[in-house]
């Protein structure tokens, strides 16, 4: 995967992160995965569309996801499955939205899509098009997982760039 | 925690707001800014469909809408509230700040942008501004990058 399509993510999972829970936040691992995804915790697929294809996760344990919505919200909250299901998708909504602002800026066009609750243990194989990275980021409330497999359309980008302007 | 003044309307009543979001945690965060900045919540929606309807039954002071939404994105909503509802104040809020995003949000209506994560302070100045139904005497707009301050509104 190309270095300046993951380079994004990085920065805005750190930026991200450490803004919304008021404390630095660690890369711990950063790896590529040709396995199939296997789900840690709770995960929360966003889909893109555009120059760029693929789909993003982020994947947490309820656990973290918890103590990350009790420092988000400023008060306790109760462990249910809709907190630690709401969180995941926030999380991944401001993470991955941060990181497609960050892309968009460098040119790249495309459109993202609602997070969804990704439920099945396995998630979608990396393939020889589509390779998937994985980000180990070490919060106060816990780790969190991001995996990121997509490809770049070069086709589409050029038909983009050739096409007529219609005013 | 920050302490906020009040933010009112003209006739010192609450400033009623309309939270626009899919996610219910967003709303949560946001609602909760909202009462420290002395505000009331008028509906909640979380699409833009349910956004408009909640428009019309509620007729808030101000909208805070997220952009990417199921079934109909803010952008969308926005054109069509203020179509409508010309004189409505409808802030974006979104994770999603590239310029187009931003540009096409201000030019269907939307009074300003900012972008998730959401700072309290950050959102009580641009709901100042917006509020001050008067951007000369509020200055520069806070929260949305310089390039778009002076761009023509339609």
């Amino acid at each position: 995967m190309r270095m300046e399509l993951i380079q994004p993510f990085i920065d805005a999972a750190d930026a991200v992160l450490s803004d919304s829970l008021q404390s630095p936040v660690r890369i711990a691992d950063l790896a590529m995965e040709e396995d199939t995804y296997r789900r840690k915790g709770v995960a929360a697929l966003i889909a893109i569309k555009g120059d760029i294809e693929g789909r993003i996760i982020l994947d947490l344990s309820p656990e973290v996801a918890v103590r990350i919505a009790t420092q988000l919200s400023g008060m306790e909250v109760q462990a249910t499955e809709q907190v630690v299901r709401e969180t995941a998708c926030e999380l991944a909504n401001m993470v991955i939205g941060n990181s497609v602002t960050l892309l968009n800026d460098q040119g790249f066009r495309f459109k993202v899509f609602p997070p969804e609750i990704h439920t099945s243990e396995e998630g979608l194989a990396s393939s020889v098009d589509t390779e998937a990275l994985v980000l180990r980021l070490e919060t106060p409330c816990g780790e969190v997982y991001l995996n990121i497999a997509m490809h770049y359309l070069r086709r589409r980008a050029r038909e983009r760039d050739t096409a007529p302007v219609v005013s | 925690m920050a302490q906020f003044a009040a933010l009112l309307r003209k006739d010192n009543q609450p400033v009623r707001y309309l939270v626009v979001d899919d996610s219910v945690f967003a709303r949560k965060n946001l609602m909760k800014m909202i009462e420290m900045f002395g505000g009331e919540i008028a509906g909640e929606a979380g699409d833009g469909l349910t956004a408009i309807a909640e428009f019309n039954r509620t007729k808030p002071d101000v909208v805070l809408m997220d952009i990417t939404m199921p079934q109909m994105e803010g952008i969308e909503a926005v054109e069509r509230i203020v179509r409508q509802h010309p004189h409505a104040r409808i802030v974006m809020v979104s994770s999603v700040g590239y310029q187009e995003n931003i540009l096409a949000a201000l030019q269907k209506g939307a009074k300003h942008f900012v972008q998730k994560p959401v700072k309290p302070e950050v959102l009580y100045e641009i709901l100042r501004y917006v509020l001050s139904d008067d951007p000369s005497a509020a200055g520069a707009p806070v929260g949305v990058p310089v390039a778009l301050a002076g761009e023509p509104r339609s």
